[in-house]
């Protein structure tokens, strides 16, 4: 989630400003896939968000479905917290397959 | 992933090391790290400008929509014109999260307070114009562009990486069209190559000053904003288009154009530099008539958006239920 609406310092601004909340876009592009975050975009209501992103980022049959929310809905993890919040994470190298080491001979693992 | 961010993983760093480490590492700045003030403003500068000239650039275009010769033309123009128009939506969106306001980036455009691409300045006068912006100013466009996609702040890469996507059919669409009149009669050849003529060197200066006069382009390749200088761009693109002028059978209007063995790239003329100057400055044949239109279009368009507000607002009182849940 990096344009949420932390990201976006003008989000809240912009959206008292103009009465236009700042919508995010997510793009499944085509089944078995996740949606995926494309972009933003400021419209009255959900469904005018709705409209204006699949004129905006479906123009070529880029998605098969499509998800809008407001970019205020989004709690993101902030970048000063970056370090000790991704910590846990950090020191855990058994978490991965390549920290056990298995003679090659032995097959299939 | 074991693969940490490289680049951020070094603790004790302040802020600057750790935003050119990032740089240096070809990784992006992303919206809310730590990035100097000139950088932000250099962005919000670039970015806006560029957005701008999406939105202008609809303009000349779309002095020709009712007058396409055939639907076909008319589908193509409209389609196109359309992608400016999301073009710039996604360029607003990416200086947004700079911090900027996409209606205060409006009212510094038509307030003459930022400016579009001077190429827009120039009128459209047949349609075979329509095909020449087309081939050489969205030629040249994507010749800017292309680098713009490993651009080191994200939002702008990525916003670049869907435009150039959608750049190609604009560039093809030009030529092919061009190619058709080129086919036709003689009067339609003649109107090709006067297009031609006349968008010629005005397509040269959308590259910018020549390096000796770009004092901030050192500035931005050290911060990866920028890849390529002016003049490194502007060579590009000639070598690009000679041989697609003479497919087409256009002569491009410079006595000075030949091939350089030596170096393996086209000679060319110097462009016009105090004409860039000028239209830069307002003095172009459309400044005016380009802000205004875009002035009015927002103006006459007010209604429309407080309409939607109103709308908006009402249904939410009418749906309490759902307000409440959006956190309002």
């Amino acid at each position: 989630m990096t344009e949420s609406k932390a990201d976006s310092k003008a989000g809240s601004k912009a959206g008292s400003k103009t009465g236009w909340p700042l919508y995010e876009v997510f793009v499944r592009p085509r089944r078995g896939l996740n949606h995926v975050h494309v972009g933003s975009l400021h419209a009255a209501d959900d469904r005018m968000a709705l409209l204006a992103a699949r004129d905006l980022y479906t123009r070529r049959n880029e998605g098969v479905s499509l998800w809008v929310v407001r970019s205020d809905a989004i709690t993101a993890s902030t970048p000063d917290e970056r370090d000790p919040f991704f910590e846990p994470s950090g020191d855990k190298v058994y978490r991965h397959p390549t920290f056990y080491d298995i003679p090659e001979d032995v097959p299939h693992i | 992933m074991v693969t940490a961010e490289v680049a951020e993983a070094v603790p004790d760093r302040t802020a600057e090391e750790r935003f050119e480490a990032v740089v240096a590492a070809e990784q992006r700045i992303e919206p809310r790290d730590w990035m100097p003030d000139a950088y932000r403003a250099t962005l919000i500068r670039q970015i806006a400008q560029h957005a701008h000239s999406e939105i202008i650039g609809m303009q000349p275009e779309g002095n020709w929509l009712t007058r396409a010769p055939s639907l076909r033309r008319k589908a193509i123009l409209l389609a196109k014109a359309q992608d400016e128009a999301g073009h710039g939506l996604y360029l607003y969106a990416a200086a947004e999260t700079l911090g900027v306001d996409r209606a205060e980036l409006t009212e510094k455009l038509i307030s003459g307070r930022q400016k579009y691409s001077s190429i827009f300045n120039y009128p459209t006068l047949t349609f075979a114009d329509v095909g020449v912006i087309g081939w050489l100013v969205d030629g040249a466009a994507i010749c800017n562009q292309v680098p713009l996609c490993r651009c080191s702040y994200g939002p702008y890469a990525r916003a670049m990486v869907r435009i150039c996507k959608e750049e190609s059919f604009h560039q093809r669409q030009g030529y092919e069209l061009l190619m058709t009149l080129m086919r036709g009669t003689e009067a339609q050849r003649r109107m090709v190559q006067d297009a031609v003529d006349r968008w010629w060197w005005p397509s040269l200066m959308m590259f910018g000053p020549s390096d000796a006069e770009s004092p901030n382009t050192a500035r931005s390749m050290a911060w990866r904003i920028k890849r390529h200088t002016n003049d490194e761009l502007r060579q590009r693109f000639v070598d690009m288009t000679v041989p697609q002028a003479q497919h087409l059978g256009v002569t491009l209007p410079d006595p000075e154009l030949r091939w350089n063995e030596e170096r393996g790239g086209w000679d060319f003329g110097e462009p016009d530099w105090s004409e860039l100057t000028r239209v830069i400055h307002g003095q172009g044949p459309c400044n005016t008539q380009r802000v205004e239109r875009r002035r009015a279009a927002h103006e006459d368009g007010a209604w429309v958006r407080e309409a939607a507000v109103a709308y908006a607002a009402k249904r939410a009182a009418e749906q309490p239920h759902t307000e409440e849940e959006n956190g309002k």
